[in-house]
């Protein structure tokens, strides 16, 4: 059956209050959803990052399930390893649960580092869940420029300065390189919307066989947003077709949610203040450019979507 | 005696090179879970183990990752989730796990690992030295150094056993030489199955990820406040360590009659001049101690099988009669004083009442043959030194151009 608001009010909360991500960040919410999404067991793991270093301050952990930290690029190897213990341990009879197996990782410790470990395991096959909280920088050190920083962001390794007005490049379309290892499900979220991150969190744990999500997740520090500006900025981020939501079945592509008011990048990009310098006066081209590529990368995802 | 002529009969000789015999020690250990990457010289023993997995000779959960730092990330991972767990590699392969392999023994998962030494890159070389596991001495691993595939296949199953011991609780490498070793054939002696089966027993850690009623956070951050302690933790793992290596020698002895313990003496007791060696060079190096014997000289042989945790005390006590050791060293520190096992034993040596001299011999790098003549050379210089009383060069390299 799948998720909806009702059921997921009913479904015990798997991480705990307390933990010490910042006021109007993203990704507890994407925990919550996740492990919301399904009634199973569940053995998770993450890359080192915001989510580690905010969730298991030793002695502490809010993590109400089994959980595990390797280190920053091998969150996906370390839970193949873990879902390989099990698969070998339940064909011995050594164990008779039914045990879900769940990997996370920031955008640096997925698009980045752990690109490779990544890729590995899905081509592998483990039965496992890959969840990535798109946040567009290495947050957790403190905001430094990764291959998912949209085009034109200010981070500290790509200071917006009189030269070089923030980030050169435009971000890396991880989603699509991860449809291309033909795993059985993958999809793009958003913390935009919640309801529909679960739906897919709850399809990608009943696939057999690997899934990834790539769930686009705020950081008000490193976008200098307010503190309640997540579901804005995300929802924006979806209107403005930046970061659409979208599932790969099978290699079927759908695009989940189609605006029916496009809104420009500028009206989405002007009240984050990553994107501050792109309006002062002789920056019009570069927030062409970066328009002109949202464009064309959202016209090529319907394309994919009627193929 | 007669407890030796049983446990004869229970054994098989047979011929097999070093990554045979490795490899056949993993098929009767047969792991859990086994993540592994192909390297040479290591290459064989991941493709043998690999036909095991495909003919359905172990239950063994194959993970043919992507690199070596997946292979270690996923042996962590397995480990940690109460499945015993193995991997296999050399040189760089080892040199990509190294972030790794201080997370495995900070968190204390018994993993075990063949690692065939190789020299690390650059020049790249395939061939043997042992500058791969000497980088990694400080990374919390117990090493068992092997002269000849018989105790390649000896150390696998008592690394097993050391490693998971309740007071342990640390993983394990267990070297044999590139190529020398790995790819060598000698006369081994192989156990029973069943005979292994029991001697491993079941792989029980304290807690594990799949005990899902009793949920667990593995690899926190732990800060100023206790990393510190975790890690004494750890070096006190590391200090007990020693004790059951040498009773769990002990106990491998009754089953097979093979005696292993720290180190072996050879012709070391009446020494005046000797040797320390690691690895397969202890052959070589145990023909020139015979024949120099038969000159008169009074030349003995002190090979280290035990690296981590490192016998400092009864190293004193095997060498406290001889006048000058030349310890041979296959890596290079780069440090200006020498290799690591000369360092390490020279600093051993330091309270002693009465201290041999004590020279290096760096050697063998990138697999450069070592011949008795090179050995019979650093014994000569020995006894130079012995009669001069004084050591003129700490660091030597031997068999290098000049």
């Amino acid at each position: 059956m799948a998720v909806n608001l009702k059921s997921l009010a009913k479904k015990p909360v798997r991480i705990s209050s307390g933990h010490r991500a910042c006021a109007g960040c993203g990704f507890p919410q994407v925990i919550k959803m996740v492990l919301g999404a399904t009634d199973a067991d569940v053995v998770t793991g993450c890359a080192t990052g915001c989510m580690e270093v905010t969730t298991t301050v030793y002695p502490y952990t809010a993590w109400k399930v089994p959980f595990i930290h390797n280190a920053f690029e091998n969150s996906a190897a370390t839970i193949s390893g873990a879902e390989a213990a099990y698969q070998s341990l339940k064909r011995q009879g050594k164990i008779d649960k039914d045990i879900k197996f769940l990997a996370w990782g920031g955008d640096g410790g997925t698009y980045d580092i752990g690109l490779q470990a990544l890729s590995g395991a899905m081509e592998r096959g483990h039965n496992m869940v890959y969840v990535c909280y798109d946040n567009g920088a290495y947050m957790n050190t403190g905001v430094q420029r990764s291959s998912a920083t949209p085009k034109g962001s200010h981070t500290t390794t790509t200071p917006a300065g009189t030269v070089r007005p923030g980030k050169a490049e435009f971000r890396k379309d991880l989603t699509a390189i991860m449809a291309a290892h033909g795993i059985p499900y993958a999809a793009q979220a958003s913390v935009g919307n919640l309801v529909d991150l679960a739906r897919k969190a709850e399809k990608a744990f009943n696939v057999d066989g690997p899934a990834f999500l790539n769930v686009f997740a705020p950081c008000r520090l490193g976008w200098a947003i307010p503190s309640d500006a997540a579901q804005e900025v995300s929802k924006g981020a979806m209107d403005s077709c930046f970061w659409p939501i979208y599932e790969v079945e099978d290699g079927a592509w759908k695009v989940n949610y189609k605006p029916r008011n496009k809104i420009s990048m500028d009206e989405w990009m002007k009240p984050q203040g990553r994107f501050r310098h792109l309006f002062q006066p002789g920056m019009e081209e570069v927030r062409e450019n970066i328009q002109a590529e949202v464009d064309k990368q959202w016209e090529q995802l319907l394309k994919k979507e009627d193929a | 005696m007669s407890e030796v002529k049983d446990t004869a009969a229970n054994q098989e000789r047979t011929a097999l090179t070093g990554n045979e015999a490795m490899a056949e020690a993993m098929r009767q250990i047969e792991p859990d879970v086994v993540a592994a990457y192909p390297i040479t010289p290591q290459t064989e023993i991941v493709q043998i183990f690999s036909t095991f997995v495909s003919d359905g000779l172990v239950k063994t959960e194959y993970v043919p990752v992507e690199s070596e730092h997946s292979a270690m990330s996923a042996c962590v991972g397995s480990a940690a989730s109460g499945a015993r767990s193995m991997t296999a590699t050399s040189a760089n392969g080892l040199a990509l796990m190294w972030e790794i392999l201080y997370i495995a023994s900070g968190t204390r998962l018994p993993i075990v690992m063949p690692v065939v030494n190789r020299a690390l890159s650059g020049p790249i070389n395939i061939h043997c030295d042992h500058s791969d596991t000497m980088g990694a001495r400080d990374s919390g691993w117990i090493q068992l150094f092997s002269e000849n595939a018989q105790e390649a296949y000896d150390n696998m199953f008592q690394a097993v056993r050391i490693a998971e011991h309740p007071d342990v609780l640390l993983p394990a490498m267990v070297t044999t030489d590139g190529f020398i070793i790995s790819h060598g054939m000698e006369v081994v002696n192989t156990l029973d199955d069943r005979v292994v089966r029991d001697f491993v027993g079941e792989y029980k850690i304290p807690r594990n990820l799949l005990d899902v009623d009793n949920p667990i956070t593995v690899g926190p951050l732990a800060l100023q406040d206790f990393y510190f302690e975790h890690k004494v933790e750890q070096a006190h793992a590391m200090m007990r360590a020693k004790p059951v290596v040498q009773e769990i020698a002990e106990e491998y002895e009754k089953l097979t009659g093979r005696k292993y313990g720290y180190f072996e003496e050879y012709r070391l007791e009446d020494a005046d001049v000797a040797v320390v060696v690691l690895g397969s060079t202890a052959g070589t190096a145990k023909v020139v101690v015979d024949d120099l014997r038969k000159e008169g000289i009074k030349a003995g042989l002190l090979k280290l099988r035990v690296f981590r945790p490192f016998p400092y005390e009864e190293l004193r006590e095997a060498v406290k009669h001889v006048n000058v050791i030349g310890v041979m060293d296959r890596s290079d520190s780069f440090a200006s004083i020498g290799g690591p096992v000369f360092s390490e034993l020279r600093a051993a040596m330091y309270d002693m009442d009465q201290r041999p001299l004590v020279t290096n011999y760096v050697y063998g790098l990138g697999g450069r043959d070592v011949d008795l003549h090179m050995i019979e050379s650093a014994f000569r210089e020995l006894l130079s030194i012995q009669d001069s009383g004084k050591v003129e060069q700490y660091v030597n390299y031997l068999g290098v151009r000049e």
